[in-house]
């Protein structure tokens, strides 16, 4: 091979190199680097058992949200996010979806408050005062709304407000799915 | 509802001011070191670039109590970041995991390197050999005598 | 009014910069010395129209021109005249228009200061930049438009500047970068323009030298500023966080430093030609990928800007377009390239090639870090984080092998050299360096660390082979003070970066690992040790400022011998407009050591969270790099430069004469 081809050829790897680099650098455009996906997809609930909110004296644990597909939604009322997504998730609630609640590092007088004055949505809400649960679910900003199967293995989580367009076209494929396997 | 969601994150990010935390406190010096270094390798999942030692975040205040606690109660450093790994993901750990698919991140600079390196040092040896018959072993004793017999001259 | 003079003199300048970046190009690839004469004019007018943009909007901001959106988002009435004047390039829009006058101002540079260039090469140059210029104000008129209004309701007061670069490290930070990112542009336009015209001689790596080493000052300062703001600003303390901003602008300065290296084994030797302008191409290349890593929101950082796709999409075109460009022109050019000298495996080439592999592969080190995380991601394959723990255990041995060689490197001779030659002087100071390395730090009272002794030892070693060097160039002189105080100002330049590099080394090490750090509550009266000092509460006040409210405590300090050091008075403030909470770190800076109060919160009436450092040797960190900064400029001034720059006159009329004839 004679020295100019050879450094022809040398000098394409950068080129090649840099083509690489903005494949890389496009694909990596309007992504959000920020959005975390839940280390828990595929794994079964943590375990727990903590109040029921409102209700000290019951108590709630993994084994109370089995038994059907359902929506389990972090919320606070310190979150102002959580506000805007609520009428979106009464409205769930109101054709049947199941949507169960952690009350999260909140507090629980505000939280009821909250509920009788904006409506309940929820099936069940947890009391996680302490966060333990939120640190369980590996939580990092409400609200957060995963979505369990009937054996209670977390299958999805989306960080944000629920609103139409996400119900539509990421959480309610994704509950189909499930309440057809199971059906 | 979605164009306004940014905005409204945007302004309730946290402040980006350091987190100064007196309170977590160790009676055992190398303890509160090994508390520093831990959550100086943590990072809050919350935050923009910060480990949970600098945020000021909720979640970042949160988490240092849960390391400190999980100290308090005699757990390993491979314990507390395997706990937190199992619930935030790698994504929590400033340090990542040597894996196959890390493999091309801890390794490949270096392997880069030492290629780069090879590939000189053989240019270097090629080269060498080529020049090398210019002058056969006579011709640079003669030349060497030369340049010696040169410097004394110019002193 | 003038918000719309500003934005016309924009288009002026963008019509400028498209008359710029084509006729001059074409007056070359014809022979057309009418057109080639167009270059240095236009290099002037396009100065002077982005120079007048930015004056607009600079007196928009002293106007308080709130109809400006920019101005609305970045200013408030209460904001001080000098903030105000600032805040121009406290946005991203702004930023970005300083971007512009900044390599408008070195196209005007070359245009002035290159007079005696062959007229072809001249008009390539700039040529060549007029095209990156137009490049980038298309990008501020397309997407992010410094003089877009807010009518016709504008709001009454505005958003303020953030707080954050309401301090004067930040108003300097962003133009030094600049100047250092920008200026790489020089040398690459330079390259393209010896790749177009096809003569890849040694000539273009002569005329960059300067040129690359001035923007490589610039670099250098502007890193040292931002990594001295870090370090005061917000309480953090830390100096350098392997955030992917300061990676953006820490690869070009390794590329730099690299190329400045290579230039010199190329302009000297006439060997490495493809290397070099392989780096030169790099190098501002990695300058517009930092702006692009910055400004466009594919990574996660404390310093980004706002984030928006839409502008990182054209940056990234921007780049396709001068590093695809460039390097395509250099692989159809490759046959051309004939590197010229012969050397040894030991010889001062060789040196240099060692000491570009290492730059170079502490850049890869940078880039695999900062860049893996993304394509994880794009692969999805998760999500991981690479920080500092990664960054430290790669780079630090990386730094450490770079100054094993600078120790012996400049004492190579170029073309071949003999180990036995080297040897004999260099041994004993090895040892020295070795010896004293260890011994050191155990006889100030310092704990042994094996990294401080290792790095002492090298930083030792660099000292004593330079002064050894000094030693052997002096040594038959009759007056040897004289001689070295006449040495040339290169080789003067060359040794006092070296050394600057070693005094950096020197702070990192120690500041690393001696470094007392404490995070107390101090109680109003009571007293707390931090390393060899007391530091005691006296009192708290109120201090507010025109925009802010603020407490200040009043902090005594005092040494192992009760002595009063220093009274400190940290703030902690409350900017009104934005409602952000910023801490006023207090600084007790010294040569050997500083100490640094930061307020946190106040635990009750009577005691705050309060961050406490004793930072010794912290300063030599910056102190290195001004070091730095100054050997590049003392080579910059060498008279070596402006006699090459005659004989190229000389060669190159000469040379034209024999064409013509």
């Amino acid at each position: 091979m004679s020295r100019g081809l050879k450094l022809t050829l040398l000098l394409a790897l950068p080129l090649a190199g840099f083509l690489a680099l903005l494949g890389l650098l496009w694909q990596g455009l309007g992504r959000d680097p920020s959005l975390l996906p839940s280390a828990l997809i595929d794994r079964p609930l943590p375990a727990f058992r903590l109040a029921a909110l409102g209700e000290p004296g019951r108590f709630i644990s993994q084994d109370d949200l089995k038994g059907k597909p359902a929506l389990l939604n972090v919320w606070a009322t310190w979150c102002p996010t959580c506000r805007a997504e609520h009428e979106m998730l009464r409205s769930l609630a109101a054709q049947g979806v199941t949507i169960y609640g952690v009350n999260y590092k909140d507090d629980p007088t505000k939280a009821v408050q909250w509920l009788k004055d904006l409506g309940n949505p929820y099936t069940l809400n947890i009391d996680d005062q302490s966060g333990q649960l939120g640190i369980d679910l590996g939580v990092y900003g409400a609200p957060e709304t995963f979505i369990l199967d009937a054996r209670g293995v977390i299958r999805y989580r989306h960080v944000g407000a629920v609103d139409e367009q996400v119900w539509r076209e990421v959480l309610e494929p994704r509950l189909k799915l499930l309440q057809g396997g199971q059906g | 509802m979605r164009r306004w969601l940014p905005l409204l994150l945007a302004l309730l990010a946290p402040p980006a001011l350091a987190a100064i935390d007196a309170e977590h406190r160790f009676d055992d010096p190398a303890q509160e070191a090994r508390y520093r270094d831990l959550i100086a390798e943590l990072r809050c999942p919350k935050c923009q670039n910060q480990n949970i030692a600098d945020s000021n975040a909720p979640l970042a205040q949160d988490l240092r109590q849960k390391v400190y606690d999980m100290m308090q109660a005699g757990r390993s450093d491979q314990e507390i970041v395997d706990y937190l790994v199992a619930r935030y993901g790698d994504f929590v750990r400033y340090r990542p995991p040597l894996r196959a698919d890390t493999w091309l991140l801890w390794f490949g600079p270096f392997a880069a390197i030492g290629a780069a390196a090879l590939g000189v040092a053989l240019w270097l040896h090629s080269r060498a050999q080529r020049t090398r018959p210019a002058l056969d072993e006579h011709a640079r004793q003669r030349l060497a005598e030369l340049l010696r017999q040169h410097d004394e001259d110019s002193r | 009014m003038l918000p719309e003079i500003g934005q016309f003199t924009l288009l002026l300048a963008i019509a400028n910069a498209a008359l710029l970046g084509t006729l001059p190009l074409l007056g070359a690839a014809r022979g057309d010395g009418r057109l080639m004469t167009v270059a240095r004019p236009l290099a002037a007018g396009q100065f002077a129209f982005v120079g007048l943009a930015f004056l607009c909007l600079a007196l928009a901001f002293v106007d308080n021109d709130f109809s400006v959106a920019y101005v609305a988002n970045n200013s408030n009435t209460q904001l001080p005249l000098w903030y105000r004047i600032t805040a121009v390039w406290g946005g991203h829009e702004g930023s970005m228009l300083l971007w512009s006058l900044i390599l408008a101002g070195w196209t005007l540079a070359v245009a002035l200061a290159s007079a005696a260039l062959p007229r072809e090469l001249l008009a390539r140059v700039l040529g060549v930049m007029g095209l990156i210029s137009l490049g980038f104000l298309l990008f501020l008129q397309l997407t992010s438009n410094p003089f877009a209004r807010n009518l016709p309701f504008f709001p009454l007061d505005g958003r303020d500047l953030n707080p954050l670069l309401q301090d004067f490290g930040l108003i300097v930070h962003p133009p030094m970068l600049y100047m250092g990112y920008v200026g790489f542009s020089v040398a690459f336009a330079f390259v393209v323009a010896a790749l177009l015209s096809g003569r890849l001689d040694s000539a273009w790596a002569r005329w960059s030298r300067p040129w690359t080493t001035a923007a490589w000052c610039f670099l250098t300062l502007g890193i040292a500023l931002g990594s001295w703001w870090a370090y005061y600003e917000l309480g953090w303390g830390g100096w350098w966080f392997w955030d992917p901003v300061e990676n953006a602008s820490f690869m070009p300065w390794l590329l730099g430093t690299a190329l400045i290296h290579s230039l010199a084994a190329t302009e000297k030797r006439g060997v490495f030609r493809a290397w070099t302008v392989l780096l030169a191409i790099a190098t501002f290349s990695l300058s517009v990928l930092g702006t692009f890593l910055v400004r466009s929101g594919v990574l996660t950082s404390v310093h980004a800007f706002a984030n928006d796709p839409e502008r990182g999409l054209f940056i990234l075109t921007l780049l396709a377009l001068i590093s695809g460009g460039a390097l395509t022109l250099l692989v159809l050019r490759a046959h051309v390239i004939r590197s010229e000298g012969e050397f040894a495996p030991l010889s001062r080439e060789s040196g240099l090639l060692a000491n570009n592999l290492l730059l170079v592969g502490g850049c890869a080190v940078v880039f695999t870090g900062t860049l893996f995380p993304l394509a994880v991601d794009v692969l999805n394959l998760g999500k991981l984080s690479v920080g500092p723990p990664y960054f430290n255990t790669l780079f630090v041995p990386l730094a450490l092998v770079l100054l094993a060689v600078l120790g012996v490197g400049p004492l190579l001779r170029w073309k071949r050299d003999s180990a036995g030659r080297l040897w004999r002087p260099l041994a004993p100071w090895l040892a020295a360096a070795g010896v004293l390395g260890l011994t050191l730090p155990s006889l100030v009272g310092a704990e042994f660390r094996w990294l401080v002794s290792l790095s002492l030892a090298l930083v030792l070693w660099v000292l004593f082979s330079s002064l050894q060097d000094l030693r052997e160039r002096l040594e038959h002189r009759s007056r040897p003070w004289y001689s070295a105080w006449h040495l040339p100002r290169a080789y003067k330049g060359m040794l006092l970066a070296h050394l600057g590099l070693a005094v950096t080394v020197t702070g990192v090490a120690l500041t690393s690992h001696y470094s007392v750090e404490r995070d107390v509550r101090l109680i109003l009266e009571q007293s707390v040790q931090i390393g060899p000092y007391r530091f005691r509460l006296d009192a708290l006040e109120n201090a507010d400022g025109p925009n802010y409210t603020a407490t200040r405590a009043r902090i005594e300090v005092r040494d192992g011998a009760d002595r009063i050091v220093r009274l400190m008075t940290p703030e902690k403030r409350l900017y009104t407009v934005q409602q952000m909470p910023m801490t006023e770190v207090a600084l007790a800076p010294g040569l050997l050591r500083d100490l640094y109060v930061a307020l946190g919160e106040p635990l009750d009436q009577r005691s705050w969270a309060v961050r406490i450092y004793y930072k010794p040797f912290v300063r030599w960190l910056w102190l290195g790099a001004l070091l730095m900064a100054a050997g590049g400029l003392l080579a910059l001034l060498d008279p070596r430069y402006r006699l090459a720059r005659r004989r190229a006159t000389v060669a190159a009329g000469g040379s034209a004469n024999v064409a013509r004839a």
